[in-house]
């Protein structure tokens, strides 16, 4: 199999978070699809390395990840005490942040 | 030629489609839950596309870390958020989904056919890289070439931490009760509105059913309606059928009287249990809360 089809999944996986966070309003499903844009960028950073034959690629997506999961932790927290003042998970009603 | 049909092609063209399945659920799924689960599948898909790529450190990784524990914590704070929150559709600014969604068809239209004419041609094979074992080579590279790296992400995981608790943390907003002072309160309020001062009836579990949103019975037969968590009720999973509740109780009384009579010699059986057969016999009562709101766990 050419690494050059795992490249183009990435791209459609990426495509596909891309709409989910541009078109979704729930922000825990923006956050999900900010995971999903993570995830086939490292699929293409393993399809690298894959093609190159060292394994680099897989050293830069195992770091993504770590980078992933911190990413993930403050973002959920800041989601929590964003719920706790106003009551809604919408990105829409998340309007006053500015003073 | 005939095309090699490799266990990575018969791995691709299996796991591609069920990843791609799983990020388009993910993205039209109504519900937020729903959409977690698509994207569980869809990174375990993805791991397998891994272990196809000869990563086999990564597919594991990629198992423990986003399905384990990612998508845990992201389970986790849709349960606090609300799972039942569905999307509004009202647009706050016109247009923006159509103009999205032909942004991102222009824009995967230009990646794909930029990715799919052959910036990647070699397909070398990581055999000689994994020649020593593939997680020992990862290791050479992060604790060799890029151990200061290594270090930097030690100290970001740890302020990650730290960040999240003193952002989850929350400072209670008014004293919590002693003891004294809720038996002075309830006191005081049995002095004034008459409010029974005791704890709560305890659900009928068990008496019928092994559910807490079975009522408990008084002795009359009827529901005690605050035996009954008001959370439940408001939700309207504590709907019981009042005939199928009272059958024992019947059954009890009508027993009781009918051996009252046979020691006195009265007559009173007919009249008790047409006193006691229901109007309607599949007559069925939503519990309605009385009194406080249903935030506050019912007091034991």
């Amino acid at each position: 199999m050419s690494p050059n089809a795992y490249v183009v999944l990435s791209a459609i996986l990426f495509s596909i978070g891309l709409l989910g966070f541009l078109i979704r309003r729930n922000v825990l499903i923006a956050f999900m699809s900010v995971e999903l844009m993570l995830n086939s960028a490292n699929l293409a950073m393993v399809a690298f390395s894959y093609a190159n034959g060292t394994l680099l690629g897989q050293v830069g997506a195992f770091f993504v990840m770590v980078v992933a999961a911190c990413e993930v932790v403050i973002g959920l927290a800041i989601i929590m005490i964003i719920f706790k003042t106003r009551r809604s998970a919408s990105v829409d009603d998340q309007n006053q942040l500015k003073h | 030629m005939i095309p090699l049909i490799t266990g990575q092609v018969v791995a691709f063209w299996i796991f591609a489609p069920l990843s791609i399945a799983g990020a388009l659920g993910m993205v039209i799924a109504r519900k937020p839950v729903h959409s977690a689960i698509s994207l569980a599948g869809m990174m375990v898909a993805l791991g397998c596309l891994y272990a196809s790529l000869d990563a086999p450190f990564l597919f594991v990784a990629q198992i423990i870390v986003y399905t384990g524990a990612i998508m845990m914590l992201f389970l986790f704070t849709m349960m606090i958020v609300g799972v039942d929150t569905t999307d509004s559709l009202i647009e706050t600014l016109r247009g923006q989904r159509v103009a999205a969604a032909i942004f991102v068809f222009a824009f995967a239209a230009f990646i794909i056919v930029v990715a799919g004419n052959g910036i990647v041609t070699g397909a070398g094979g990581l055999e000689t890289a994994n020649a020593g074992g593939n997680v020992e080579g990862i290791a050479k590279i992060i604790f060799g070439t890029y151990v200061f790296a290594f270090e930097l992400t030690a100290a970001l995981l740890m302020v990650a931490a730290l960040a999240a608790i003193v952002l989850a943390h929350g400072e209670s907003l008014r004293k919590r009760e002693t003891q004294a002072e809720r038996a002075r309160r309830k006191t005081l309020e049995f002095a004034e509105t008459g409010k029974d001062p005791g704890p709560l009836p305890g659900p009928g579990v068990y008496a019928r059913h092994n559910s807490i949103e079975y009522p408990a019975l008084l002795p009359d037969g009827s529901i005690a309606e605050k035996s009954v968590s008001p959370t439940l009720a408001i939700r309207g999973v504590a709907v019981v059928e009042n005939d199928g509740l009272r059958a024992a109780h019947r059954a009890a009384i009508t027993e009781f009287v009918e051996v009252q009579d046979e020691n006195t010699g009265s007559d009173e059986a007919p009249k008790v249990a047409e006193e006691l057969a229901d109007p309607g016999s599949v007559e069925r009562t939503a519990i309605e809360t009385t009194d406080g709101d249903p935030d506050t766990p019912k007091e034991q």
